[in-house]
């Protein structure tokens, strides 16, 4: 039996693509590998609400038949990967974590970007947990229960996209998708020390996808790689009409563009808002990242706060009102993690709500200035490495805070005006993971995977599996 | 002036009453909840509604990055 023949199903998406493409390996074995681990292993973090065995069996038949009779089967041939359950997958009731939607019936077709990643080969192995409605920071899922952080099972994953990251730190997948609104890739991505892609808003098509808030949702892939974070993004571009917010512009292909390095980029580190709010670790790492990449530059990201806040109250409003009607009918069938923070969300005034989407526009125009003078902002993702389950309040400079409503401080401002994200995976000495945003400009997602592919090649960010 | 002298049970009877105008009726189980998240709200919207923006109005649904 050669090297390959012994993957466990934690080898990276690229590396599994190339040996079943190769022959040294089937789709059909590497998808009884991923079930199997799943089966046994899955119950330690509770990744997955559903696997889609026969399914991936089908797939990876599929993919084996094609090599056989000589066709290219694509470049995510045989790889094993896991969508959070608020994508619609054929066949599946579309929970997006509520116990709501168990009453829905199951989706008709795959979400877009399902069916993009299937057409490059990928084999869908299950459907995996979140925050309800995606609505939080740390998959505390009441319905379902919490998934554990592999870093450390009694803490968090992060999320709402907690089951994507946690099933890629543990080994379980090399690859899944995930949304983020607020922060819900990036955010668990950096506390279970792997690569997050949040791309620019509309660039990959959320057709299929259950909305949260329509103003500010994107999807995105997760990996321990970020030649599998390229590879997955590229997969899943285009254009479609089926989600109004997808741009029509072409494909910027990513996976040939990480050996490029950095030279050519200008980048910066975010001062003021982005500089003070965390542990003194989490803005450690991105003092680190800087030095790596050889900058002191610093930019000001100005009213980072507000557009924090700005953030939060369209959140608030966008997210009660798509669940209006079952908040008047069956109030008490909601997580109670979010139910009062949409009766709230439900109450705000249209004209809080206007003036944040006013305030976008304003906030936008004087990002788009400092992305003339550079290319790259870095700033933390998180203020501090995953709390405990259960954990109300964390410790930062000295003062005690709500540990759930402030995660996100870092992530909200950028989301809100759309930027791409790569979160890049920082590992400190004999501690829990962090990450850092590197940030790019509009429809700039290669640079910021340049960026991460230059850190990983560093040794400086380290996405590898815990098991 | 009715419930001067207590401000928060003013401001609860004033959520119950935006709830009412939306179709909500808020158990009283979820009263403290609603209104702590609903003074969160409010505080980060007043950072927004003090900020003074041109009377350019936003256009258009899709938001363009």
């Amino acid at each position: 039996m050669n090297d390959i023949a012994t993957k466990k199903p934690c080898s990276g998406a690229t590396e599994l693509a190339a040996a079943v493409r190769d022959g040294h390996i089937s789709a059909a074995r590497i998808t009884r590998d991923t079930l199997d681990a799943i089966e046994k292993r899955d119950p330690t973090y509770n990744c997955f609400t559903a696997v889609t065995a026969d399914r991936a069996l089908r797939e990876a038949d599929s993919v084996d038949r094609a090599l056989a009779s000589g066709h290219d089967p694509g470049p995510l041939a045989g790889v094993p990967y896991a969508v959070k359950n608020l994508f619609d997958v054929a066949g599946l009731v579309t929970l997006a974590g509520s116990k709501i939607n168990r009453d829905h019936a199951p989706a008709g077709n795959d979400a877009t970007a399902i069916q993009r990643l299937a057409a490059a080969g990928a084999v869908l192995v299950g459907a995996l947990n979140m925050d309800e409605y995606a609505y939080g920071f740390t998959t505390e899922n009441t319905h379902y229960g919490p998934t554990r952080n592999p870093h450390d099972l009694a803490r968090v994953a992060g999320g709402s996209s907690g089951g994507s990251a946690a099933a890629v730190a543990a080994g379980l997948v090399p690859l899944t998708l995930g949304s983020d609104t607020n922060g819900s890739i990036r955010l668990p991505a950096a506390l279970c020390g792997i690569y997050g892609l949040k791309p620019t808003y509309g660039r990959l098509s959320r057709a299929g996808a259950a909305a949260f808030v329509d103003s500010l949702d994107h999807v995105g892939p997760f990996a321990t790689t970020v030649a599998d974070l390229a590879v997955a993004y590229d997969a899943m571009q285009g254009a479609d009409l089926a989600d109004p917010a997808c741009a029509t512009r072409p494909a910027a292909f990513a996976a040939g563009e990480l050996e490029r390095g950095i030279a050519g980029l200008r980048i910066a580190v975010a001062g003021d808002y982005f500089a003070t709010g965390g542990t003194d670790e989490a803005h450690q790492a991105v003092v680190e990242v800087a030095r790596a990449l050889g900058t002191t530059q610093k930019v000001t990201l100005p009213e980072a706060a507000r557009a924090r806040a700005a953030a939060f109250v369209i959140t608030a409003s966008e997210g009660a009102n798509l669940h209006l009607a079952d908040l008047k009918k069956r109030p008490d069938d909601f997580d109670p993690m979010i139910r009062d923070r949409l009766l709230a969300g439900a109450l705000v005034p249209a004209s809080w709500y206007l003036q944040a989407q006013r305030f976008r526009r304003w906030f936008r125009d004087r990002v788009r200035e400092i992305f003339r003078e550079v290319d790259i902002v870095l700033a933390p993702v998180t203020p501090c490495a995953a709390p405990l389950i259960g954990q109300e309040t964390m410790i930062v400079g000295g003062v005690e805070i709500p540990t759930r409503p402030n995660l996100g401080i870092f992530t909200q401002p950028i989301s809100f005006i759309g930027l791409p994200v790569v979160a890049v995976p920082i590992r400190p000495p004999d501690a829990l993971p962090l990450g850092v945003q590197v940030i790019a400009a509009p429809w700039r997602e290669i640079d910021a995977l340049r960026v991460a592919r230059f850190l990983e090649q560093a040794g400086i960010a380290n996405g590898r599996p815990v098991a | 002036m009715p419930n001067a002298e207590d401000p928060e049970r003013e401001r609860r009877a004033a959520i119950g009453r935006m709830a009412k105008t939306v179709g909500l009726d808020i158990a009283a189980a979820h009263c403290d909840g609603v209104a702590a998240n609903f003074t969160r709200i409010e505080t980060l919207a007043s950072l927004v509604m003090n900020f003074p923006l041109s009377d350019q109005p936003e256009i258009g649904v899709i938001f363009v990055p």
